[in-house]
């Protein structure tokens, strides 16, 4: 049986020469992420602005959005928004805090049902009050710098220290263009989109980790090779899972989208972009930073800085074959609890 | 690789059977489960899974004790404790009893009285709030030399206050809501000034709204006759009637000396709608003495500081029993008398959140969400199949068991499954099999490099699994954090989300070099078909 494979075998990518153009591509897009949230800002939900969303399904025929929207203004509430989504006879009414605080909020629900309960069912009533999304506001960043710290100090415990801060430094730049991606699209940003979030940082991290596993494993392998050739080998072997597994987590994203109902697919879709950026940054962001900060191989390092040299002369620039050490035969005493002593090793080693 | 001992094999075996058995009652619809529950003793019933409000319907509702309101009760009961001293010292006072916005004051006309009435005021820090050991105090009493006198309810007695009244209004609040006769509600306390109301199932939302935020504080007093003193009368509205109608200060009998409240229908006049009701016997008292003595006035009937009606004295009533009448319709009178039963908050609560879901919409949910799940799943395998072949089996195989897995987790934990949980699951389903691809690609990878068929399973499986233990921490942290933070549905997808990469390590590492090993005992590969 032929057997599909998505992602080529036995690729020579040199990722690492991208960092020029990726990190600044990645600062730009991180720059006007930044930019697109103060200036645009989110399109907050009332778990986190406060106020009421209240979901109507016509009794009969389709939801009259004009109407609607009309209806509301009478009832002045202040901006009052109505949107006819999926289902015909949905629509949904949104309007901000009332002044006058909760007792008028919930006095301007019962308004608005007596003004179209006659024809609506009301099926969805939300109504948040200030207090209560203050506090879900500092909950929710609360949730996302912990778990940055708590993922950070597990990492620095089982990596050397270049890696954690790699991790983190891609970690951040997932956050700030999915914040980016929020702000661009105007999806409603609520309690599920910093569950989106969290995810996103989870996953980004278990990309991150992946690559960074091989990248540790080859760096004790190839220790003459240069980190930058090192790193290249590493992500190009981790390749074809890379793509498998963003693969099939788009799969089952896209089925949430198309099939998961009108609640989570902000959630949806914000997952998507996030899976996206977090195989992006897990290869162009995190795996460079590690020849920023100095990993290893100095020896290798200089050897290479001579070697490019050299090929700058040259016309043509001639692809490098990884036959520093053969790949075919690791020695096979090389199993895990060995890796941790070596680590030690490598960490007390200077810098 | 091969070896792989007997007792692992049936250990998987079984907590796969176990999996499935514990989630098959959940996927039985209502009607079958019923049967199955009356046929099977009552230990061997096997729990279903708890749908979230979201899938269920229901309402969601965040109750805050009303701090303005929680402090002028507190400050009324305050005065009419500082009137009773004053009276039973017989300390003459100058103008009336002022009330602050913490406290009250008082001037008294021969400031050697002072010295008679302050420690008696002081004896009232006791009486406030007698749980405070030690602790600071609830009420300053001051007294300056030209003889006014301030007793003020400090913050510590109102933290205090507000978390006692909060315990007292937990119990009013299960009384009311199990007086509505749903099924299973929640109520909980959260954090120093809130109750969380959780009512699944429930068919009309603003009846219990109606229900909550009532604080049915039932007072009775005498309607103030033309010339009395300013001072002691309170204008208050009227539940029939246009305009304000004074009566006085003083409460003359309190709901809480109620012992019973019933709707009913006035038997001499209307035959309209009304509540009776029975007193203990300090109410009955209290009640038989102020009717006799006032005989011809009009005696309030306030609720909430809204007079609901004001029926003239006709003859005392000492049987401590009366009525309530104030044009109601039977649906009112019922909730009223609900109200009266289960007695009154000590302050009034506002709504300061509700989540209510319709059933109908919930049921919606519930089907997106399984549509989504097996699409989801479908295009997952399907992909598994034409990437890995034969391992691909294995792979869905285990991505099976998963699935299990976490449902028999939700089951076995209690946990309440939300639509961001459902949502959690199906991205379990593109997550789990990373595990797998993880292991795959490495066994490809050392049989392209020269290794034997079986070196290269086995160092897949040995040097992949490092990195799916790193990378499913990094996951779990994540999860965790989620599920500390995070509230009602989120917390469902957290759960969803840390029982799915727990399980991974079973069933994607264990369970699938588990039965490739035994794939391999058959099949005596010459080639790895991946």
């Amino acid at each position: 049986m032929k057997l599909l494979r998505l992602a080529p075998e036995n690729t020579k990518f040199p990722f690492m020469r991208f960092r020029r153009v990726s990190y600044p591509f990645s600062a730009l897009l991180s720059l006007i992420a930044v930019a697109l949230f103060v200036f645009k800002g989110m399109n907050f939900g009332i778990d986190f602005a406060g106020g009421t969303v209240i979901e109507l399904r016509a009794k009969s025929g389709a939801a009259e959005v004009g109407t609607l929207r009309t209806l509301g203004e009478g009832l002045q509430l202040g901006d009052i928004e109505v949107q006819a989504f999926g289902n015909p006879a949905d629509a949904t009414l949104r309007f901000g805090l009332q002044p006058g605080g909760d007792v008028a909020q919930q006095a301007a629900v019962e308004r608005v049902r007596g003004a179209v309960g006659g024809y609506y069912d009301l099926r969805r009533v939300e109504v948040v009050g200030p207090r209560v999304s203050n506090e879900l506001v500092q909950s929710g960043t609360l949730g996302v710098v912990l778990s940055i710290i708590a993922v950070l100090t597990y990492l620095w415990f089982r990596f050397e220290w270049q890696f954690a801060i790699g991790a983190v430094i891609a970690t951040m730049h997932d956050l700030l263009l999915t914040v980016g991606f929020f702000s661009i699209t105007q999806l409603e940003f609520n309690t599920t989109s910093i569950a989106a979030i969290l995810t996103i940082v989870g996953y980004s991290l278990n990309e991150t980790v992946v690559v960074l596993d091989r990248i540790r494993e080859n760096m004790r392998k190839y220790k003459k090779l240069p980190t930058a050739q090192m790193v290249d080998m590493s992500i190009n072997a981790v390749l074809p899972r890379t793509i498998m597994t963003a693969t099939t987590v788009m799969l089952a994203l896209f089925a949430l989208v198309a099939f998961g109902g009108q609640v989570i697919r902000s959630f949806s879709v914000a997952m998507i972009w996030g899976i996206f950026v977090a195989t992006y940054s897990s290869i162009f962001i995190c795996s460079p930073m590690l020849i920023y900060l100095g990993l290893r191989n100095e020896d290798a390092d200089k050897a290479a800085q001579k070697h490019e040299t050299e090929r700058k002369a040259d016309t043509v620039a001639a692809r490098e074959e990884f036959t520093e050490e053969p790949v075919s035969a690791p020695p096979k005493s090389t199993p895990a609890p060995a890796r941790k002593t070596s680590g030690k090793r490598a960490k007390t080693r200077p810098a | 690789m091969l070896r792989f001992s007997t007792w692992k094999f049936f250990a998987i075996v079984a907590m796969t059977v176990a999996a499935v058995l514990v989630v098959a009652p959940s996927m039985l619809s209502p009607s079958h489960y019923e049967e199955l529950k009356s046929r099977l003793p009552s230990w061997l019933t096997p729990p279903t899974i708890v749908l979230g409000l979201d899938l269920q319907g229901g309402s969601h509702v965040t109750l805050e004790v009303d701090q303005a309101d929680l402090i002028s009760t507190q400050v009324k009961n305050l005065r009419d404790d500082v009137r009773r001293i004053l009276r039973e010292e017989k300390v003459a006072i100058s103008g009336g009893i002022g009330t602050t916005t913490r406290g009250v004051q008082v001037r008294v006309a021969d400031p050697a009285d002072r010295e008679k009435v302050l420690p008696k005021l002081r004896l009232l820090r006791n009486s406030f709030s007698g749980a405070l050991l030690g602790g600071p105090s609830p009420l300053d009493v001051e007294a300056s030399p030209d003889g006014v006198i301030r007793v003020t309810v400090t913050d510590a007695g109102i933290t205090d206050k507000s978390r006692k009244a909060v315990e007292q209004s937990i119990e009013v609040i299960r009384r009311r809501v199990d007086a509505l006769g749903t099924r299973e509600p929640s109520i909980q306390r959260q954090g120093d000034d809130r109750v969380l109301v959780q009512v699944p199932g429930l068919q009309d939302p603003e009846t219990l709204k109606e229900i909550l935020g009532k604080t049915a504080k039932l007072e009775f007093r005498l309607v103030a006759d033309p010339g009395q003193n300013p001072s002691e009368i309170e204008e208050l509205d009227q539940v029939d009637q246009e305009g304000k109608l004074g009566v006085e200060k003083q409460v003359m009998v309190k709901g809480e000396d109620l012992t019973d409240a019933q709707p009913g229908f006035d038997q001499q006049r209307s035959g309209e709608p009304v509540v009776n009701f029975r007193f203990n016997i300090r109410g009955a008292q209290a009640f038989g003495e102020v009717t006799s003595k006032n005989v011809g006035r009009l005696f309030a009937i306030i609720l909430d500081n809204k007079i609901i009606s004001a029926p003239r004295i006709l003859t005392p009533i000492t049987g401590g029993s009366g009525q309530i009448s104030g044009r109601f319709t039977v649906e009112q009178a019922n909730n009223l008398a609900i109200l009266l039963r289960a007695g009154a908050l000590p302050a009034k609560l506002n709504i300061v959140e509700e989540r209510t879901v319709g059933p109908g919409l919930g049921q919606d949910s519930i089907d997106a969400g399984k549509r989504a799940a097996y699409v989801g799943a479908g295009l997952v395998v399907v992909y598994m199949l034409v990437t890995y072949g034969v391992f691909g089996v294995f792979a869905n195989l285990a991505l099976f068991v998963h699935i299990a897995f976490i449902f028999a987790g939700l089951v076995l934990l209690g946990s309440t499954l939300t639509l961001p949980g459902i949502a959690g699951i199906v991205l379990t389903i593109g997550m789990a099999v990373d595990s797998n691809v993880l292991i795959y690609e490495r066994i490809r990878e050392e049989n392209h490099a020269g290794r034997s068929i079986l070196a290269s399973l086995d160092a897949g499986f040995t040097r992949a699994f490092a990195t799916i233990v790193d990378s499913n921490v990094t996951m779990f942290v994540a999860a965790a954090i989620l599920y500390f933070l995070g509230s009602g549905p989120v917390r469902g997808f957290a759960v969803s989300l840390a029982l799915g990469i727990l399980t991974t390590i079973v069933t994607a590492v264990t369970m699938t070099r588990m039965m490739i090993a035994v794939w391999y005992h058959y099949a005596r590969p010459t080639k790895l078909p991946i």
